[in-house]
């Protein structure tokens, strides 16, 4: 698979870290993260629960809320730094060039406003349209997301969807002012496994057409297999590995990560035991000094218990693990 | 919504007619009728006569007919008390407690709702937290303290509010009302601040609590995500969702607002029920104590009624879900 020419970037995060502050001091949610997302790209960000995946998808549109903060990092949007932008810019921003889609789509709607006061709000909130012209638009949307009669269906309140619907409804309202982004966070976790495929294809196919990229957070390796160009795994606050999908699904070079692609299941494939990651991923109150996979780690040396390993570039990837950087038992 | 509407409408008649039940029980049974109206020197034959003119002789269920097809007429007998038609008094009563709870409600729902919604988005600021403080106060203090310094600070002090009675009325048809005179106006704020500052500090609370609910929601979330403006957020989605338990409370407040008016009206001698009700106790007025019982319910019953329609303008799902279920 060709990788996208990453000059420039449509979006740029270096060296973002996101605290929590507890009574017991701060706590690193996010510790140091760098990456970036390409024009028309999709970025998989994969990784266990309290990784840090919706976390950073949220510092990125500064959707954080106390005791939740970012203390540090450049974002930046087609080169422009939109971290430390005015709450005023900011809310302009979101919808406009970044928009989001959350985890359930049953509670992502407004109970008591129908769609189309919804959508008609989100558009008028970005463009300059008339309401009759918003609600042309509103049902142009709906028809694009799959939503049978939308002239009918754009009265209805959220209750009258199903959820596969609803995560349509979702789509729409976050492709309605036509981002360049779309930071998905496990948009698919709450649906019937039917749906999910739909739903994935659909949100595909629409940033394809709009040009727009995914930042798909999942802890789905079978979606991010089919639908990422790149993806980046996460664990406890960190990127441990992050590269090509291709790349990362056939040969991984983190242990973790490796771990990852031996737990997934196939129809194809002959009927070993899946592997297991044995042990958890560690507390934020109890991280290791060394690399926090070291614990679970097969291939843990002296050194990772000490020393945090940092990402060492390897083909179109990186992954940060002592192994890469030559070390041996 | 109509088969709605009818459902709960037949089972507030039934809430009524146990109500008149008891009232009727009150009425026929707590002493003797015939005693409370008859002198000392009332013979015993007069005393029969009573008995049977008043039809305590007839079969129960006779009486409970009548006394159930008077009170539908709005026919409570005659107060023992002021020997007049409890009807009459009540109608004469009626509209300075209307007025006062209409009032205290206003100031009730006017100033707590936003006072709730303030320090809901703001929960954080200094202004929040005095109007937290304050309205502790507004909660432990009772009633008639309130009234009582409100009188002190406002009227022995400072002299700019009359201190006790309605001011002058002006009669439209049957009712007197107070809301069309200077005088009248100036005498309802002390006692409307009185009544309804209780309800306003409970209002205040329920709507900040579901507020700070409301704004963790995903939606609510999501309506951020979108690049809607802050007051769209706070207005549009936040608020319109803490309504349905603020309508609900509301309701019932206004309902006890009424109900209760009596040690308001009793600090300010507000010529209304309430005061009527206290006299009515005193000199164990029966009639009145059963048409006052029977009033109060109506009142409830017709306001749990209201806000259970209001529920399904407020919330779809509530209208499907009540036009599936009839």
């Amino acid at each position: 698979m060709l990788q996208a020419v990453p000059a420039p970037p449509l979006l740029d995060v270096k060296d973002l870290t996101v605290q929590i502050d507890t009574r017991r001091g701060p706590l690193l949610a996010i510790d140091h993260i760098s990456f970036h997302i390409a024009r028309g790209e999709i970025l998989g960000i994969v990784g266990e629960s309290g990784a840090g995946k919706s976390l950073t998808g949220a510092a990125i549109i500064n959707l954080l809320t106390p005791p939740i903060r970012r203390i540090q990092g450049e974002i930046s949007l087609q080169g422009a730094r939109i971290d430390g932008l005015s709450i005023q810019a900011m809310r302009e921003l979101r919808g406009k060039k970044i928009g989001m889609i959350f985890q359930d789509p049953l509670t992502s709607l407004d109970p008591l406003a129908t769609i189309a006061q919804q959508l008609i709000e989100t558009l008028r909130a970005h463009l300059p349209l008339s309401p009759s012209a918003a609600r042309a638009r509103a049902i142009g949307l709906l028809r694009e997301v799959g939503i049978p009669a939308p002239e009918q269906r754009i009265d209805a309140y959220p209750h009258a969807f199903s959820g596969g619907m609803r995560q349509r409804v979702v789509i729409a309202l976050a492709l309605a002012a036509e981002p360049e982004l779309i930071i998905a966070d496990e948009p698919t976790t709450a649906l019937d496994v039917s749906v999910q495929a739909q739903i994935i294809e659909l949100l595909k196919a629409l940033c394809a057409q709009r040009g727009a990229s995914i930042m798909l957070i999942t802890h789905d390796m079978g979606v991010i297999a089919e639908t990422a160009d790149r993806v980046a795994v996460m664990y406890a606050g960190r990127i441990v590995e992050i590269g090509p999908v291709a790349q990362i699904i056939q040969s991984p070079r983190h242990p973790y990560t490796q771990g990852l692609m031996g737990a997934i299941p196939s129809l194809g494939a002959d009927r070993t035991r899946l592997t297991q990651i044995s042990g958890a991923m560690p507390r934020l109150t109890a991280l290791p000094e060394g690399c926090a996979f070291a614990p679970r780690c097969t291939k843990a040396m002296a050194l990772c218990q000490t020393q945090r390993p940092s990402l060492t570039p390897h083909e179109q990837g990186a992954a940060a693990c002592f192994l890469l950087e030559g070390a041996t038992v | 919504m109509l088969a709605f509407s009818i459902r709960r409408m037949i089972e507030a008649w039934v809430v009524m007619l146990i109500v008149a039940l008891l009232a009727f029980v009150l009425f026929r049974y707590v002493g003797n009728p015939v005693d409370q109206m008859a002198g000392q020197y009332t013979s015993l034959a007069d005393r029969e006569l009573m008995h049977k003119q008043l039809g305590l002789d007839d079969p129960i269920l006779v009486q409970i007919a009548r006394f159930l097809w008077n009170a539908l007429h709005l026919d409570f007998g005659i107060s023992y008390h002021f020997r007049e038609p409890v009807s009459q008094l009540l109608m004469k009563r009626g509209p300075a407690t209307l007025e006062l709870s209409f009032a205290a409600s206003l100031f009730a729902i006017a100033v707590g709702i936003p006072l709730g919604v303030f320090t809901g988005i703001y929960k954080d600021s200094l202004w929040s937290k005095f109007f937290l403080g304050v309205s502790l106060i507004g909660v432990s203090l009772p009633t008639f303290l309130i009234g009582v310094l409100l009188i002190f600070a406002f009227s022995v002090e400072l002299h700019w509010l009359p201190s006790y009675g309605r001011g002058d009325t002006v009669a439209l048809g049957l009712w007197q009302t107070g809301f069309l005179t200077a005088s009248g106006l100036r005498a309802l704020i002390l006692p409307s601040i009185t009544l309804g500052l209780f309800q306003l500090t409970l209002i205040a609370r329920l709507v900040r609590s579901e507020m700070l609910e409301v704004l963790r929601t995903d939606f609510i979330r999501f309506a951020r995500a979108r690049g809607l403006s802050e007051r769209a957020i706070n207005f549009n989605h936040a608020l319109k969702n803490t309504l349905i338990p603020v309508i609900t409370i509301t309701g019932l407040q206004i309902g006890s607002i009424i109900a209760f008016a009596v040690i308001t009206e009793t600090v300010f001698q507000w010529p209304g029920m309430g005061l009527l009700f206290i006299t009515a106790v005193q000199s164990a007025d029966i009639p009145v104590m059963a048409a006052y019982l029977i009033l109060v319910s109506l009142m409830f019953v017709t306001i749990n009624f209201i806000v259970d329609v209001l529920y399904a303008f407020v919330d779809p799902r509530i209208r499907l879900h009540a036009m599936s279920a009839t």
